[in-house]
């Protein structure tokens, strides 16, 4: 079958990616009132969906932008405790208020995002990651310090809010906008930056302003997926977004494969099954993730998918483009 | 006033570890432009491997000193030539990934080996002095002076030998050096075997001063060094001796007058804003790129 | 009536190295201006500079009598200044189409929020972007592998495609750094008779750096001859060829 075959086959099928979100939400709205799944499967597959929003978030900044981003657990972090403030403190007990308070957490996130994208116009690669780790470990300190959220010990009796229907969810707004970015020519811009900054300039990209949005955007899902996570496991502390947290969701991306969204999926699904299979091996398994990143450095560097897409996400007029003019 | 110069003492002990430490970050960047995260984790090591030989034989402090860096030296050197070597030519986020691993690993096989905190045996019976309401331990000159020494040493060696000679024009221009007949693989397995050295005698030197270490140190007072070098001017030898010493002024006088749980925040800070003004450092200078 | 571009006494300094020393040029609109000289002349500086990527040390750069000293590039590219690079530097793991549009983004105006939820204003900018990208590459005989990685090209499609991605900006003067470097006699005359007629289809005013004599006289209207960051000579192609200035910098002093 020849590549235009083959395209447009894939494009009859096109349907099928709504019909895969619409049969979820089914299923997940079902799962939440019929006992269809156990409890651990649901914590597992809402896991998943949190894992997918910070794979796909950081692949933004990391993997379509080329630039070395350590601090997204920082951007996890700041989103969890904004929204656990707001649920746990300013409006407690009123369920309605968890969609306001992940808004919340991804726009205070996104407010720091902005700021590590100013800095970020002078700096890259090595220096670039030095300011995001420098930026991790800021927010780890500066919740330690801070009695209000607990300090050291951190936020307990958080509201079971994350459901696998908001999960779900925010999975699906995460990668639409993030597609749609992509395929825009914000996304055309934050590629030719990875690929050479002084030429995108010179052809007119906007390169500061390619930055902020891509960092915003990013830090705004990493915060979602922060608040969705302190919804989930009911606590959290300054420990729960450290260098180990980060390494994780940079396995993710690296393991799935770097700008691709359908490797940001790929990634999270694997590692979270794989985190799920190494337990048993208590602090042995934080010595096999980060060994897989460096066999993934030092034999697949792209990932599994790197810089190759699943056709269905690409927006129709990509595919059915004209090939004769 | 007697506080301050007591807490001067603390400064100039903290400072010279931090300075060693620093001083491998430097190195290995400066022929390698590469961030060696895990580098922190051997001075880490560093500490572990003197209570490993401790607890085994009981040696005098230079022997324990000696081998306790050849062998980090040892272990730096390995970890180049199977994780870094192979990725000279790869884009740069690749390499400072690998390190970022290769220094987890470390961190969390220690850890796994030993999940707690432990005590490191004094390696001699450490006196106390007292002039003009100070006190000052030989301890403390021990190893203060063992770190300038080492400095001292160090600085030697870059300005004085064919190597260090040889490791400086690395630095400047990578490409070229090669073509006179340098023997660059061999330079920078040095270059990470001195730096790795000097950061495992810091280990030992700050399990001596601080005597419980854990595997933690690596994440916790490792990369403190880091922000040091970094501080500095990462790549700059007298960057990393100059932040070493900054840094542990400014952490000894912020804990004295704060509490103790804002040193980190601190530290980071002032990283932070160095770095918005001084993007390369207080001594770094830009990396040249033709265009 | 004054040039299009005009370069006013402009000095580059990087550090203690003086590389562009009261450098002036006057470039007229509609000609073909080509500089020349020694390698380390500062030519591709000069680029550098009309092109935003460094700013003067001292001096004025004016478009169409406006200073663009100092601009940001994407600011010079958005006046109308189009570059190639010495090296070639193009998106290499990009499509030869995703080349051109990124370049052709600037004349699309949609707000960040537009892209973000798919409005039909961002979707019409989005093919009207896909349609004139692959028509602008059909000239230059890239259409056909619109969907080829650039960095899977030959060289000579490359430096073509390079040409393409500048033209894309729509711009009024287009700097070409070395556009025949490493091509034979036969490409480099195929290539001379291409730039007559993109400068014709186009309506560009067009400045070269280039080292392939045959290229430089025959296309040229102007040439100006740099030596060690200075403007040793200028003038048309015969008044250069014969002067003793210029054949000094090339082959070093005669007996």
């Amino acid at each position: 079958m020849s590549a235009r075959e083959l395209l447009a086959s894939a494009s009859r099928w096109r349907w099928a990616l709504p019909a895969l979100v619409a049969g979820g939400l089914v299923f997940a709205l079902v799962s939440e009132n019929y006992p269809v799944i156990n409890s651990y499967t649901q914590f597992v597959l809402v896991t998943v969906g949190i894992n997918i929003i910070l794979s796909t978030s950081l692949n933004l900044v990391n993997g379509y932008m080329g630039e070395f981003s350590v601090g997204h657990a920082g951007f996890m972090s700041l989103g969890a405790y904004a929204s656990a403030v707001l649920t746990t403190k300013w409006l407690p007990d009123i369920p309605w208020a968890f969609f306001p308070s992940v808004l919340f957490g991804g726009m205070v996130a996104a407010s720091i995002g902005f700021l590590l994208a100013v800095l970020s116009f002078k700096t890259r690669g090595d220096y670039l990651a030095i300011i995001t780790l420098a930026f991790l470990m800021i927010v780890k300190s500066a919740f330690e310090n801070i009695p209000y959220v607990g300090g050291p010990r951190g936020l307990l009796g958080i509201d079971k809010y994350t459901t696998l229907v908001w999960a779900l969810f925010w999975v699906v707004v995460t990668l639409w906008v993030i597609r749609n970015l992509i395929y825009s020519k914000f996304g055309r811009a934050v590629v030719a930056i990875r690929e050479d900054e002084i030429a995108a300039n010179a052809m007119g990209v906007r390169t500061r302003e390619a930055k902020i949005l891509a960092f915003v955007v990013s830090s705004f899902f990493g915060g979602v997926a922060g608040a969705l996570f302190a919804h989930q496991i009911q606590f959290i502390n300054p420990s729960s977004f450290d260098i180990i947290k980060s390494t994780e969701i940079l396995v993710m991306v690296y393991l799935g494969g770097i700008g691709s969204l359908a490797g940001s999926i790929l990634g999270a699904v694997i590692f979270t099954f794989l985190a799920q299979a190494l337990q048993p091996l208590g602090t042995w398994r934080m010595v096999i993730m980060p060994l897989i990143l460096v066999f993934l450095m030092l034999f697949r560097p792209r990932g599994i998918m790197g810089f190759r897409e699943l056709i269905w996400f690409l927006p129709e007029r990509e595919l059915s483009r004209p090939r004769e003019l | 006033m007697t506080y301050f110069a007591q807490q001067a003492i603390n400064a100039i002990q903290l400072g010279s570890i931090y300075a060693l430490i620093a001083l491998g970050y430097s190195m290995v960047y400066g022929v390698l432009t590469m961030i060696n995260f895990a580098h922190g984790d051997i001075f880490m090591v560093g500490a572990f491997f003197c209570l490993l030989l401790a607890s085994v034989v009981s040696l005098p402090f230079p022997v324990t000193l000696v081998i306790v860096m050849l062998a980090t030296g040892m272990l730096g050197a390995l970890i180049e030539r199977f994780a870094y070597r192979p990725l000279r030519k790869a884009p740069r986020v690749s390499a400072i990934i690998t390190a970022l691993g290769c220094g987890l690993v470390i961190a969390n096989t220690t850890l796994s080996l030993s999940p707690y905190a432990q005590p490191m045996p004094a390696l001699f019976a450490s006196t106390s002095y007292h002039f003009g309401g100070l006190t000052i331990s030989s301890l403390q000159i021990l190893i203060i002076s063992v770190a300038v020494v080492l400095m001292t040493g160090l600085d030697f060696l870059i300005r004085k030998t064919s190597y260090g000679i040889a490791m400086r024009a690395i630095s400047f221009d990578a490409a070229t050096v090669p073509l006179m007949g340098v023997p660059v693989n061999r330079i920078i397995s040095m270059t990470f075997f001195i730096g790795a050295g000097l950061g495992g005698a810091a280990g030992m030197l700050y399990g001596l001063a601080y005597p419980v270490i854990a595997a933690s140190m690596g994440i916790l007072v490792g990369w403190k060094a880091f922000v040091a070098a970094v501080i500095g001017g990462i790549g700059s030898i007298r960057g990393a001796v100059l932040g070493g010493f900054l840094l542990g002024a400014v952490e000894v006088m912020a804990v004295a007058f704060l509490p103790s749980t804002y040193r980190d925040l601190i530290s980071y800070s002032l990283l932070l804003v160095i770095l918005i003004f001084k993007p390369y450092g207080l001594l770094g200078r830009p990396p040249n790129q033709k265009v | 009536m004054s040039a299009l571009l005009e370069i006013q006494e402009v000095t580059m300094r990087f550090g203690g190295l003086c590389a562009i020393a009261n450098c002036s040029l006057d470039v007229e609109a509609g000609r073909t201006h080509g500089i020349i000289g020694p390698n380390g002349a500062g030519k591709t500086t000069l680029f550098n500079l009309i092109t935003g990527i460094y700013r003067p040390s001292s001096g004025d750069i004016r478009f169409k009598r406006e200073s663009i000293s100092g601009l940001r590039p994407n600011r010079v590219a958005a006046l109308g200044i189009a570059r190639t690079f010495q090296n070639i530097r193009l998106f290499k793991n990009l499509t030869v189409l995703e080349n051109v549009r990124v370049a052709f983004d600037s004349q699309l105006h949609y707000s960040p929020f537009a892209a973000f939820f798919a409005l039909p204003r961002q979707a019409r900018d989005e093919r009207r972007s896909i349609e004139e990208s692959l028509r602008l590459l059909r000239p230059f005989g890239l259409a056909e592998q619109a969907d080829s990685l650039a960095g899977e090209l030959s060289y000579g499609s490359q430096r073509r495609l390079e040409i393409a991605r500048a033209l894309a900006l729509k711009p009024g003067l287009l700097l070409l750094d070395e556009p025949a470097a490493g091509m034979n006699t036969a490409e480099t005359a195929t290539l001379t008779e291409f730039l007559r007629w993109v400068r014709e289809e186009f309506r560009l005013t067009l400045v070269l750096i280039e080292h392939h004599m045959h290229l430089v006289m025959n296309l040229c209207d102007r040439i100006t001859v740099l030596d060690f960051g200075q403007t040793i000579a200028e003038g048309t192609p015969k008044e250069i060829r014969d002067n003793p200035r210029v054949i000094e910098a090339y082959l070093g002093e005669t007996e």
